[in-house]
């Protein structure tokens, strides 16, 4: 009988897998470098690109919140090198079922800036077609996509094909029971599921140690799913480990589960008072380790990037800020009378009905004063 | 026409959906080797192999979560809660992803699912084997909610549910499952009437009396029991609960100014209480008495040598009819008896 106490086996987790120390240093590691070995000068400074833009737009998000024109936003800041590091790793055909924190993905899979910003405003639920970027809309409820990552992944060995289907969760998710029967289901059927938990310490006032008293992704094991616990602010390491887990799942070794570990530097939300919960001297330790100026440090070091490119980076971010920001403010809110559309794909009598009675009441002031509903 | 049970005119209907459609697959717990605890998935997984009809885990939500995931990769997942009392685990995904993905996604992401519910009571069950839990579905836009009430609907309805874009909560009654009744197995599906249209099961004059699924036997029953008072009941049957048919139900209600709803889950907040608000809206005019509902009480469904006084039985439902009629019935005051 094997037996293991909790004490011994956090021990085994604290070794976090990372390339980039946080002050930007190469380091060996033995498991990961295989998968980055590829990886030249300008394919790592495509993803501070990436992540520099993640950024910016996030940035801007808050700002668009906070002079009014979004209702909320959920910033990501601290977070980038995991949605960069994790979504660059997958193919254009593999299926990504994020939360509501990895709307820069959107940006890598082809969206556009409006895509980020109009359902916080309230305008829709959600823009981009999801087949198009293969990404599903970002999910409010917690851990509920991971199912439908499980589902459509065993939806993907019915099909004989080789795609992988990915999930993004936070730390505060893996608590849920959805999160715990998407790994029964992917680890039973041996489904082509990658997990990616970014446990960035706090769902909102709850620090992780409330969701588990045992690293998250020791937990995965005990579904028959391998793991890793990555430096979520270090791009290399989450780049190396999203391939490992990939090519497992696509050559039909079933799920795999990665646990992130990264710091969110903001809010939950826009509504959300962190003083009320957290010190700021953890704040500052995160902030020593950001994904960002670690990256920067790497690669100003390797002569991979300079002030030129930086500020060309940055203009590039800034354009894209303020196509956001040109979508948020020409936005046009629907007619109320679509608020029925899409109820149903087939005829309902019962929306119908309401339908019928509504423009009937809209049209009753049309009539009065000649205004269009 | 072929004479069939219930459970097995559901089995032909998923045999024939199958054949008829290589992206319809079944899952839920026991319904492969076991052929599902009633046995309405028998031989499916002989006849369509285990990646077409999927044993699932324990776990409701994972099981309508993970066909939510199926749907999304272009298929048509037929799923199986085991009993009515065990879709609540599914609650979340079904409320939350399965109505409202067609709407979040504005028409792009479709959910063909078609949740099959073996429901209610009457069947001498434990705590939670015999419940009605329609009226949580009814109320949840974005779902289709269907209730079968003999063979030949649960045969046709079934392939309807099956081949509809919508999400459909198929609700099937247990204690009918061992009924026989003819079946039309050669019949087109696609010219059968819509899902969604009620049915007149019987004409009548005085009294419109609305059931659906187990119910709709009791009140044709009670239709024949007031025939030898001259109490000429009309009996419809819903099927569909979203939406529900008015059109249908309006026409006799014009016609007999009188209606009694009966149904056995408990009437607050319940689909009686909906259809009477509406039909109150449409056809008030037309009303000679009070709607009323004759219902199982509001009540945690009792222990099943209890259940026949919850269940909604013949006599309650006569008593309902005589009290849209102004007869004495058993609310009348009584002489020297003050209740």
């Amino acid at each position: 009988m094997y037996t293991v106490t909790t004490d011994e086996a956090m021990t085994a987790l604290d070794d976090t897998a990372r390339l980039l120390t946080p002050d930007g240093c190469r380091i060996a590691d033995a498991r990961l470098d295989p998968w980055v070995e590829d990886l030249d000068g300008a394919a790592v400074r495509g993803l501070y690109r990436d992540m520099a833009i993640a950024r910016r737009m996030d940035a801007e998000g808050v700002a668009l919140q906070r002079q009014g024109h979004l209702g909320l936003w959920a910033p990501a800041q601290g977070q980038e090198a995991i949605a960069v590091g994790t979504a660059r790793a997958c193919r254009a055909d593999d299926f990504l079922f994020p939360s509501y924190r990895e709307l820069s993905i959107a940006i890598l899979r082809g969206g556009v800036p409006a895509d980020l910003v109009l359902a916080w405003r309230g305008e829709v639920h959600s823009t981009y077609d999801p087949f198009e970027l293969r990404l599903a809309s970002p999910q409010i409820i917690i851990g509920a996509q991971t199912l439908h990552a499980a589902g459509y992944a065993m939806g993907i060995q019915r099909d004989g094909g080789d795609q992988v289907a990915v999930t993004y969760f936070g730390d505060g998710a893996s608590s849920q029971g959805d999160v715990n029967e998407a790994m029964v289901f992917a680890s039973s059927f041996t489904a082509p599921v990658v997990f990616v938990c970014s446990n960035n310490q706090w769902a909102i006032s709850e620090p992780v140690a409330v969701q588990s008293r045992f690293p998250i992704a020791g937990r995965a094991p005990g579904f028959g799913i391998p793991s890793m616990r990555v430096d979520g602010n270090d791009v290399l390491a989450c780049t190396a480990a999203m391939r490992w887990a990939l090519e497992h799942a696509r050559r039909g070794g079933g799920p795999v589960f990665l646990e992130a570990v990264t710091y969110r530097m903001g809010p939950h939300t826009t509504s959300d008072d962190p003083t009320r919960y957290r010190d700021r001297e953890e704040l500052e330790a995160w902030r020593a380790r950001d994904p960002l100026t670690r990256l920067e440090a790497f690669l100003r070091a390797a002569g991979d990037l300079d002030d030129e490119t930086i500020a060309a980076i940055g203009r590039e971010a800034d354009g894209l800020a303020a196509q956001m920001r040109e979508a948020v403010l020409t936005a046009r809110t629907r007619p109320a009378i679509e608020v029925f559309d899409d109820v149903y794909c087939e005829p309902h009598t019962g929306v119908e009905h309401q339908r019928a009675r509504f423009a009937a009441y809209l049209d009753s002031f049309a009539a009065d004063a000649g205004s269009a509903r | 026409m072929t004479s069939l049970t219930m459970g097995a005119a559901l089995t032909v209907g998923l045999h024939r959906a199958m054949a008829a459609d290589e992206r319809v697959i079944v899952m839920g717990e026991d319904i492969g080797r076991l052929g599902g605890v009633f046995r309405i998935t028998d031989g499916l997984l002989d006849e369509f192999g285990p990646t077409r009809v999927i044993d699932t885990p324990l776990a409701e939500s994972g099981i309508v979560g993970t066909a939510v995931g199926l749907a999304m990769r272009g298929f048509r997942p037929v799923v199986e809660i085991q009993f009515d009392g065990f879709v609540y685990p599914a609650f979340d995904q079904i409320v939350c992803q399965v109505a409202k993905l067609h709407y979040r996604t504005r028409g792009r992401v479709r959910m063909p699912l078609t949740i099959r519910i073996p429901w209610a009571g009457g069947v001498g069950a434990v705590e939670h084997h015999s419940e009605s839990p329609e009226a949580y579905f009814v109320h949840t836009a974005g779902l289709r909610v269907a209730a079968v009430s003999n063979p030949q609907d649960a045969y046709t309805m079934l392939q309807q549910a099956i081949a509809s874009d919508d999400p459909v909560v198929f609700f099937e009654p247990k204690r009918l499952y061992h009924t026989k009744g003819e079946v039309d197995l050669d019949g087109n599906v696609a010219d059968a009437a819509p899902m969604g249209l009620a049915r007149v099961e019987r004409e009548g004059s005085h009294v419109t009396l609305l059931a659906y699924g187990a119910q709709v036997a009791t009140a044709l029953d009670a239709a024949i029991a007031a025939e030898d008072d001259g109490i000429s009941i009309e009996v419809i049957d819903l099927r569909s609960l979203s939406p529900v048919d008015y059109r249908t139900i309006a026409a006799s209600v014009r016609k007999t100014g009188r209606v009694v709803v009966t149904h056995e889950a408990g009437g607050e907040a319940g689909v009686g209480a909906e259809v009477i608000a509406s039909i109150t809206e449409q056809c008030f005019h037309y009303l000679e008495a009070p709607p009323l509902r004759v219902t199982g009480h509001d009540i945690p469904y009792p222990p099943a040598k209890l259940e026949k006084h919850h269940l909604p039985d013949l006599d309650r439902i006569l008593d309902a009819v005589d009290r849209v009629l102004d007869r004495p019935n058993s609310l009348t005051p009584t002489a020297g008896a003050e209740r």
